[in-house]
């Protein structure tokens, strides 16, 4: 194999016997510290092995003698942030929420923590952001339109206890009853009326019927003038928002048999500073009202 | 496996370099001092910028993500600064090695100043060469272990300010001392300091030229970029050989006799009768200027023999061309034998062919040969520095620098970027109109917290909000930046809102300053919600 080596004229070093267009490498001999070197990395590697977690064994690995692990340093840095953040915490869950956005460091740490609250629990239904989703009936959390307010307090009422679940006595609750039993014409003529009211293509004779079958029917809880009425969840028929879509057939379809969401309370799984982190952040996704009055954050003229 | 196998591995040959003195000796003791004075004294220099900025001149705030210099504040989104200046030391790196070899190894590479900082701290505790030889051949005693731990003490301490000047570039140099000095700084800070401080003692003290010709790439990369006009430290071999020793005799006669044949080929043209006259070996050879007195070898700090010709290992230090100098001004001979020259330098005939004729007839056909034709020159130096090549690096290293010059000054003070949100594109808002969102991150370079007032440009009727601000105006603090959500509303009606795209600019203006500075962006309608409006 090594037959054809040779020693080099000029340098006096042997070849290695291999040869590329005749240019033929030399066998110099590695520097000795380069030796030294591998086998301080070969010492290096066992004493590791022995001090940091290592070999595999049939269930877990070798510990290692200094009990090292990934996990418990991230959960050290876990506390060490918790710990860090206790103040803030504690600050949150007393704070009046509608002067929550006076205390700057406070609002932006509620903010970020209830932005990856939001990720982990509410994102699933009303997406990840905040968009909702029309087919499927869940609400938009950007828009100006709220069921039951938006103000921080009403925000963080239906985040704690939910709507229309079985769980939680407090849960806000509503129920549109079924008008099936009125008849088709008279139905169509009301569907007819509740899109005249937010100026939709409409059959003004057909609304102009519907009007009285929705001031005896409907007007109770969605007011005369179609404003809706938070107080009992009802929503505004006058605006530009529908929940369930704003076509005839899609308004028959809820006056025949009416949908309505399910959304579960929260206190429990979050926590109180949790629940009030997760409102702060919807608040500030462009629909939060203020406190005192109808005035909204964001004006929307 | 035949017996004569070769080991494999070969212990490092000690190198104990001599003292030597001349021009290019100075030379390095000057650019020694400037680099390693540039080193240690730049984190220290201060430089105001107002209450709320550091006021050290280099500061490289990582935690901060500020890089300053000098008046200079780079933000990580002007890393391209940095790219510039890398490309430009790539360029000047093309640039010095193809008009002057491997002179960054020779005069300013670390490797090369600290390692020639230790050596004179040796020659200082163990004497010259010879002493350390001896020194070195010497069993343990008392004094050799006495020596040698004074030099590693010292070795030490130069290792130590090493890495500490380090990490003052990257924190506020008199708090870091006073931190170091009681134990409060970060645990990072002394990790560097002692890393470097390995690093350096090893590198410095023992490992020397084996770094260089083991683990450093560039000998190679840089070997690449050189040509035969490269001006690099060679010798004269036409000149020198062959070499030997004793012939001390000079025959002005033989010289003269011989005219402008060998003596052209040794030294060029312009030879002078002194110049010309030869040395001869007691058997009567003519000698060349070489003595073989090996004073090029024992100077090297490489450990290697510039005879031999270029070689991989050689940092063109040129200590050699010092020591040779010296050698050649105590025999009377000129300097130069080892100098800064070029492959192409050599001259075309054989310089021992007492007879040039005989050189010159091997000169392709259709060149005169003989007396007519001029006698043979080396370039002239300057021949060699500027070159198409070097002058395309000049003006390529120039070009990246005037820019970036000019992109430093026409960076604005005030500066916003925007990021629409997508998820979802648009909101309808309760009254029909169609919001769009944007995070715009606001900063503010001033060393005060400054107000910031955002307006748009589009076509029609949008308007501006600011999420949780009653107005359009922002405060920024001094020196940091802010990410504001922004929204931008279409009433009903209005084209932008029944329209895919629109297009539209976000300006921002430092309400105290009144600089101004805008972005544009899109705004996404909701396709045909006019039309269906107005049915």
């Amino acid at each position: 194999m090594t037959d054809n080596r040779k020693i080099d004229p000029t340098t006096g070093t042997e070849t290695t016997g291999h040869s590329w267009d005749g240019i033929e490498e030399l066998n110099t001999p590695l520097p000795r510290w380069w030796l030294w070197t591998f086998y301080a990395t070969i010492v290096w590697g066992v004493i590791y092995t022995i001090l940091y977690p290592a070999w595999p064994m049939v269930s877990g690995a070798t510990a290692g003698l200094l009990g090292y692990s990934t996990r418990a340093e991230v959960a050290a840095e876990i506390k060490r942030v918790d710990l860090s953040n206790a103040n803030l915490i504690d600050s949150l869950v007393t704070v009046d929420l509608a002067v929550l956005r006076d205390n700057e460091d406070l609002h932006r740490f509620a903010v970020q923590a209830g932005r990856s609250v939001f990720a982990a629990n509410c994102s699933q239904c009303h997406g990840a952001g905040a968009g909702g989703v029309v087919a499927s009936g869940y609400p938009n959390l950007l828009d100006d339109d709220w069921l039951w307010g938006g103000t921080m307090d009403d925000i963080a009422y239906t985040v704690r206890h939910g709507i229309r679940n079985e769980e939680d006595p407090d849960a806000r609750f509503s129920e549109m009853p079924p008008f099936d039993w009125m008849e088709d014409a008279e139905l169509d003529a009301t569907a007819h009326f509740v899109r005249s009211l937010s100026d939709l293509d409409h059959n003004a004779t057909a609304a102009a019927k519907g009007a009285a079958l929705y001031a005896d029917n409907c007007s109770a809880c969605h007011g005369e003038k179609g404003l809706g009425d938070r107080e009992i969840g009802a929503p505004n028929l006058a605006d530009a928002i529908w929940l369930r879509g704003d076509s005839q057939e899609a308004i028959l379809r809820q006056l025949k048999a009416p949908r309505m969401g399910v959304m579960p309370p929260w206190q429990a799984r979050l926590g109180e500073a949790e629940v009030r982190a997760v409102t702060a952040y919807v608040y500030g996704l462009g629909g939060g009202e203020a406190a005192v009055g109808d005035a909204e954050a964001a004006p929307a003229e | 496996m035949s017996n004569a196998s070769p080991p494999l591995f070969a212990a490092r040959e000690p190198i104990f370099p001599r003292r030597v003195s001349g021009f290019f000796r100075r030379l390095k003791w000057v650019i020694l001092i400037l680099t390693l004075g540039i080193y240690y004294i730049t984190p220290w220099i201060r430089w105001d910028r107002g209450p709320n900025l550091p006021d050290q001149a280099v500061l490289v705030d990582l935690a901060n993500r500020r890089f300053h210099f000098f008046w200079i504040e780079i933000w990580p989104h002007e890393f391209y600064f940095v790219a510039g200046l890398l490309i430009m030391a790539g360029l000047g790196l093309f640039l010095f090695t193809s008009a002057l070899g491997r002179v960054w190894c020779g005069y300013a590479c670390p490797q090369t100043v600290w390692t020639d900082l230790f050596m004179t701290v040796e020659r200082w505790i163990e004497g010259d060469r010879n002493a350390r030889i001896r020194l070195h051949n010497a069993p343990w005693s008392l004094r050799k272990g006495r020596l040698r731990l004074t030099k590693w003490a010292v070795w030490l301490v130069i290792a130590v300010a090493t890495g500490g000047a380090w990490v003052f570039y990257f924190a506020d140099a008199p708090t870091l001392a006073r931190d170091l000095m009681s134990l409060q700084a970060a645990p990072v800070a002394y990790a560097t300091i002692a890393v470097l401080t390995a690093t350096t003692f090893i590198f410095g003290g023992f490992m020397r030229e084996q770094v260089c010709i083991y683990m450093c790439p560039w000998p190679r990369i840089q070997g690449a970029m050189m040509d035969p006009g490269t001006l690099t430290v060679g010798y004269r071999n036409w000149r020198g050989e062959p070499r030997g020793k004793g012939g001390v005799k000079r025959q002005k006669a033989a010289a003269e006799a011989i005219g402008s044949g060998d003596a052209v080929a040794r030294y060029g043209a312009a030879v002078d009768k002194n110049i010309a006259a030869e040395r001869q070996s007691r058997s009567g050879e003519v000698l060349g200027d070489c003595i073989d007195c090996n004073a090029c070898v024992a100077v090297c700090p490489m450990g290697i023999d510039i005879r031999e010709g270029q070689q991989m290992e050689c940092i063109t230090c040129a200590l050699c061309i010092d020591a040779c100098d010296d050698v050649m001004a105590k025999i009377g001979r000129p300097r130069g034998l080892i100098d800064y020259l070029a492959l192409d330098d050599e001259p075309p005939t054989q310089p021992m062919q007492s007879a040039g004729v005989a050189g010159l007839a091997e000169a392709p056909a259709g060149e005169v040969a003989g007396a007519n034709q001029p006698p043979w020159q080396p370039k002239p130096l300057w021949q060699h520095i500027f070159r198409p090549r070097t002058i395309f690096y000049t003006t390529a290293w120039a070009a990246i620098g005037v820019a970036l010059v000019v992109a430093l000054f026409i960076r604005p003070e005030i500066d916003m970027t925007i990021a629409p949100v997508r998820n979802p594109t648009y909101v309808t808002l309760s009254d029909g109109s169609i919001r769009n969102a944007y995070d715009i991150r606001l900063r503010n370079k001033h060393g005060e917290a400054r107000d910031f007032r955002l307006s748009l440009v589009a076509d029609t009727g949008l308007q501006l909000a600011l999420e949780g601000a009653p107005d359009t105006v922002v405060e920024v603090p001094a020196d940091t930046s802010r990410l504001q959500r922004v929204y931008v509303i279409a009433p009903p009606q209005t084209p932008a809102a029944g329209r895919q795209r629109s297009d539209l600019r976000l300006w921002v203006e430092d309400v105290t300053s009144g600089e101004r500075a805008y972005s544009n962006t899109i705004f996404n309608g909701k396709e045909g919600l006019n039309e269906r409006s107005t049915d």
